[in-house]
């Protein structure tokens, strides 16, 4: 076991599969020489060589296309997109070639790739850096989105995105880079993706979270008098729908958090899964805590994200109806 | 329209332009070219055909464009092939069963892609085939993809991908070659100019005078040749194989040709192509200037013509008719294979649609069903 900061697991974890496995493969804009504009493929062009870590040319479409092309020919290629804000170029190749190779095909090709890019606001670097569109990829069949909260998760579930025989969209909350620390075994393990993981058990309560949004659901949860169980989601594509809908059964009041705009996000498809499969249990309306529907602020950034005290007065809510 | 810096090996009527361009390829070779061509053409009438009668819904055809094949040829058997929709007769000459194809035209349970794909969107595993996906262009970024790979592993396979003179312009064709260039990747773009990407002509597709200019934009070898010229097309293939293999790079080939039928069966070309452009490229028929070719190395002659394709419309005729007559795939399918293991939530819904296909009264076997 040794701290290290969620940036430091990530690095751990793309380390620990490249010595194991041969076809694991990092690109992307910066990774190479530099180590990533965020640092988290430092180091790693010269343990393996430019071969295995390479710069890539200033193009998502790029990026994306060759990682395709690279898992349907059997490699194990892991690409970042330096911001997820700056996906889009490379949309189609994720969306409808990576997350189709293996149904269009039934089975004769398929597409093993892992995507990372950095996600979510907190760090002051406006609408193109702070985005949390998590919710185009979740919305694609084909597709899987990770998203880890911690240090130990990140490297585990970064591990296992890099086995998947599917492709995975892994966004890393850029604002917990450095700000939370832990505990992370050495060497190679695994944390299942599809499986959310209760941190925080309580009665009254359902506060689903997933990401950057965990600690103040944490925090949330530990302000008040009321029981809070808090479910990490780590994978919000497939959703463990029976871990959500055993505790929204449990504690009859369901609140989710992300940061994410509000109209078609995770809390509205979780929200129509508590309706569909629990509505019978509710005591309370299901609640969303979010981002607003708008462009991402610069200066009020602060504002915009949901916050401890945000969750809250949704707890209070829920208490009270 | 043809232009002089055009690599050619036949003349429109069939000659040879000089004799110590001709490529060495066995009678084997020669008639399993010459074989294929008429296949995919005889095939194309045929499909076209049954999508009029309303038997499959749609077909893509290669008409005037079967010099293809010869790309087909020069490639080696563990090669990898990113298609586009118009190079099947890549996929016939490389060994790709006609059944396996037909079951795809019909999307039934005979179909290897389980009816998940319209026609002409085949993949085969067996010739490293790559399913095709309908947007334009995005194959090729994924053959700079593998053929980077193939360099990195050191397995000395060459990745050839296929687009039109329309895929010139998508965002994955500078994606792509630019990627292949950088890493002199051992991969070859192959454009097939055919004048049109549906309606429009290849004046207002680009502001270059020919489509090989953009190689040089990337760095890239580029090549042109006449796509009508089944020997030449061959020859530049086999070369950039070549090249590729020994580590010398990719190259990029605007293979010239003329889209003689609709871009699908979707599509009317009176509307839009003048038929002056079809009378003059008729003229130039790969076929026809093959044929005399062989006649000449005896290899052809009209009765040999009349007997192989009495033999393979029979063998067209046979296939139809055991694909046609299969059921559609089971309904699970729409299920299977969105990931490897099927999860949760569409396991909820696979079952829901069994309880809505019994309300309905349609026979189902319920027995599918999933505990969840």
């Amino acid at each position: 076991m040794a701290e290290m900061t969620l940036l430091q697991a990530i690095n751990d974890g793309l380390k620990t599969e490249m010595r194991r496995d041969p076809n694991v493969v990092v690109f992307g804009e910066d990774v190479g020489f530099l180590g990533g504009v965020f640092r988290t493929t430092e180091g790693i062009q010269k343990e393996f060589g430019e071969e295995r870590c390479f710069d890539t040319p200033l193009s998502e479409v790029a990026i994306c296309g060759t990682a395709v092309g690279m898992a349907v020919y059997g490699m194990r290629p892991v690409a970042e997109i330096q911001f997820l804000d700056f996906i889009y170029p490379g949309f189609d190749q994720i969306v409808s070639e990576a997350a189709k190779m293996r149904y269009r095909s039934a089975g004769q090709f398929t597409c093993p790739l892992v995507i990372r890019s950095p996600y979510g606001g907190g760090i002051k670097v406006g609408h193109y850096h702070s985005q949390s569109t998590e919710t185009y990829f979740a919305h694609t069949p084909g597709l899987k989105v990770v998203i880890p909260s911690n240090p130990k998760d990140a490297k585990g579930l970064l591990i296992s995105a890099i086995r998947d025989p599917d492709p995975v969209l892994f966004l890393e909350p850029k604002r917990l880079y450095r700000a939370v620390k832990g505990e992370v075994p050495e060497g190679d393990y695994t944390t299942p993706l599809g499986q959310a993981e209760i941190v925080h058990p309580g009665q009254d309560v359902t506060l689903i979270a997933y990401g950057a949004m965990m600690p103040i659901a944490l925090e949330a949860a530990r302000n008040v008098e009321a029981s809070i169980e808090v479910i990490d989601l780590k994978t919000i594509m497939p959703l463990d729908i029976k871990t959500i809908l055993d505790s929204a059964k449990k504690t009859g009041r369901v609140i989710t958090v992300h940061e994410a705009v509000r109209t078609c996000g995770m809390g509205a498809e979780i929200s129509a899964l508590v309706a569909e499969h629990a509505m019978e249990y509710m005591k309370a309306p299901i609640l969303r805590v979010t981002g607003f529907d708008t462009p991402f602020p610069y200066t009020l950034e602060h504002v915009y994200l949901p916050d401890a005290k945000r969750i809250v007065m949704a707890i209070e809510k829920v208490m009270g109806y | 329209m043809m232009q002089e810096d055009m690599i050619q090996i036949l003349k429109p009527n069939g000659e040879l332009v000089d004799s110590a361009l001709e490529p060495k390829l066995s009678k084997e070779e020669l008639q399993k070219l010459y074989h294929s061509m008429v296949m995919v053409r005889l095939l194309d009438e045929r499909m076209l055909m049954l999508q009029r009668q309303g038997r499959i819904g749609f077909c893509v055809t290669c008409l005037g464009q079967e010099a293809l094949a010869g790309s087909g040829l020069a490639l080696q058997k563990n090669d990898w092939v990113f298609p586009a929709y118009r190079e099947y007769v890549v996929a016939l000459i490389r060994g790709m069963p006609l059944l396996d194809m037909m079951g795809q035209y019909f999307g039934n349970e005979l179909d290897p892609l389980q009816g998940r794909q319209m026609p002409n969107h085949f993949s085969h595993k067996e010739t490293n085939f790559v399913s095709i996906s309908s947007p334009i262009g995005t194959q090729l970024g994924h053959a700079a993809g593998a053929a980077i790979a193939s360099k990195i592993k050191k397995d000395k396979n060459v990745v050839i991908t296929y687009c039109g003179d329309g895929g010139t312009s998508s965002t994955d064709f500078h994606a792509g070659l630019n990627m292949a260039a950088i890493h002199q990747a051992p991969c070859i773009f192959f454009c097939s100019n055919n004048q049109y990407a549906i309606s429009v002509p290849v004046e207002k597709q680009t502001g270059v005078k020919v489509l090989v200019d953009k190689a040089k934009a990337y760095g890239m070898r580029g090549v042109r040749v006449d796509g009508n010229d089944v020997l030449a097309v061959y020859q530049v293939v086999k070369e950039a194989a070549d090249r590729a293999r020994e580590g010398k790079g990719p190259t990029f080939i605007e293979s010239v040709t003329f889209r003689m039928g609709p871009h699908s069966s979707s599509d009317d070309p009176t509307k839009y192509c003048p038929k002056e452009k079809f009378e003059a490229w008729a003229k130039k028929d790969p076929i026809q200037r093959f044929q005399v070719y062989l006649e000449k190395k005896g290899l052809w002659n009209e009765d040999f013509d009349k007997k192989l394709k009495e033999t393979l419309k029979q063998e067209i005729l046979e296939a139809v008719e055991k694909v046609s007559k299969a059921a559609p795939p089971k309904i699970s399918t729409i299920f299977e294979g969105v990931y490897q293991d099927m999860p949760y939530h569409l396991k909820i819904q696979h079952n829901e649609l069994l309880e809505e296909a019994k309300h309905k009264g349609e026979f189902i076997d319920t027995s599918e069903k999933f505990p969840l």
